[in-house]
């Protein structure tokens, strides 16, 4: 399958790529190339230059800071998926990192790749959800700092201009809370059909704070407020339990496709946010 | 088709051991260049949209679809193809096990297999059969023939863990 022909550029520094990016309208920026690479075959995308982003230094790694994880755009998910700093205070986004795709598109695919991708049933914007990270952007006015509730926009679509790039995800360390991502995979392409990322806060009997986002239901990745306003304060029960797994999809349009129509993807996402309590409150 | 030859790229590569100097178009794809260039046909492309894995190769001892990557992408990198990995004779553990324990049926999706079970090999010797099977998830075997697959995996890695006992085990 022959792929259109392109101008290709690999810069060492950001400053660079911002300025290649500038030079060519329509340039795109190539990250792991999962995504985009595989539109471009199917002549969904015909960018007429990638600007590559694997030689720029800066992007790669997962550093502390300040209480916080500062993790590159370039990491990639094999790397996420095994870094001991992320299985210490963030091991949601570990375990999201591990479940993306297979192993090979793990060696490839990177953090800022399947962000920017937004694909409604990808595994990392839940987690980048979940964990109230933020999403570090640069383009040639400057950089800044999109919430990653703020991000998501609907299919495909986030808050990135044209010309934005990530250049890292900043992940709150909370190594206290209890975290989890559970995915229900499609058989076959191994998207979430329901995918539930949690971060709970555990103080005696009482839930302190809860996070839950969702993916793999609606047109993009979203937080299940509803749900987190029931949770938050509470002494954990069963009924409690059994409401907050009927609210999880509350306000959303849930999308039926052949696999999975739109009540049943609403009773897993209640029933699966159910089990991930469950688990996270019984651990330890 | 446009010309891509308008703007070919210089890219070292070192290809099973062999380094090479190469100056490609930007739209070539790893596949294309081992088939295609360097006639290494022992890489198939199957489905050639990253879903069946049959053009697995190892990029740095990572497994990667090739038909997935740019040429271009990979300067300086270590690519291994299934010709690398053993010739009649001397075939790598993973191969004379997938030969002992009947682990293809048409072979089309073999050297995929091959390669990501190295990889997979190289990293834990040992791996449970959850873990072999998780480990093939980038890859399909249209004719169904896990079962075997998986046991081969399995005793290929006995094999490679303790390659004198096995030796001696033969003798």
């Amino acid at each position: 399958m022959m792929l259109g022909a392109f101008q290709y550029e690999r810069p060492a520094s950001l400053d660079e790529a911002l300025r290649q990016a500038a030079a060519v309208p329509g340039a795109r920026w190539l990250a792991g190339g999962m995504s985009l690479l595989p539109l471009m075959k199917m002549e969904l995308a015909d960018p007429p230059a990638l600007v590559d982003l694997a030689g720029v230094a800066d992007l790669v790694g997962v550093q502390e800071d300040g209480g916080a994880l500062r993790v590159g755009a370039m990491t990639r998910h094999a790397e996420l998926a095994e870094h001991p700093l992320v299985a210490r205070h963030a091991p949601l986004l570990a375990a999201a990192a591990s479940q993306v795709g297979d192993p090979q598109v793990r060696h490839r695919g990177t953090i800022g790749g399947s962000l920017a991708h937004a694909d409604p049933a990808a595994d990392l914007p839940a987690a980048v959800l979940a964990l109230d990270a933020t999403i570090e952007v640069a383009s040639p006015r400057g950089r800044r700092e999109i919430p990653a509730k703020d991000f998501f926009l609907g299919p495909l679509m986030t808050a990135l201009e044209p010309d934005d790039v990530i250049v890292a995800v900043v992940v709150p360390q909370r190594g206290a809370h209890r975290q989890a991502y559970h995915k229900r995979p499609h058989p076959a392409s191994g998207y979430a059909v329901v995918g539930i990322a949690a971060s709970v806060l555990r103080e005696a009997d009482r839930v302190a704070s809860a996070a839950i986002a969702v993916t793999g239901v609606a047109s993009h990745a979203f937080r299940a407020r509803r749900a987190e306003e029931l949770l938050t304060g509470q002494v954990m029960t069963d009924a409690l339990l059994a409401e907050v797994a009927s609210v999880v999809a509350s306000g959303q349009e849930v999308w039926g496709d052949l696999y999975a129509s739109a009540d049943y993807r609403r009773h897993l996402a209640g029933l699966t946010t159910r089990q991930v309590l469950e688990r996270l409150w019984d651990d330890r | 088709m446009m010309d891509p030859s308008h703007s070919q790229h210089t890219v070292t590569l070192t290809v099973n051991g062999q380094r090479r100097t190469e100056s490609l178009p930007p739209n070539l794809l790893l596949s294309e260049y081992l088939r295609d260039y360097l006639r290494l046909t022992g890489t198939h492309i199957g489905c050639d949209t990253s879903q069946c894995g049959a053009c697995t190769v190892l990029v740095n001892g990572d497994p990667i679809k090739s038909c997935t990557v740019l040429a271009v992408q990979l300067p300086g990198a270590a690519i291994d193809t299934v010709e690398g990995l053993g010739r009649p004779g001397a075939l790598h553990p993973v191969q004379e096990a997938f030969r002992a324990d009947h682990a293809l049926q048409c072979g089309f999706c073999t050297p995929g297999v091959l390669m990501t079970a190295v990889a997979l090999l190289n990293r834990d010797p040992h791996p449970t059969e959850a873990a072999i099977r998780r480990g093939l998830d980038g890859v399909i075997c249209r004719c169904t023939g896990y079962e075997n697959i998986v046991t081969a995996i399995a005793h290929a890695g006995a094999r490679m863990a303790a390659p004198q006992e096995v030796s001696q085990h033969v003798d």
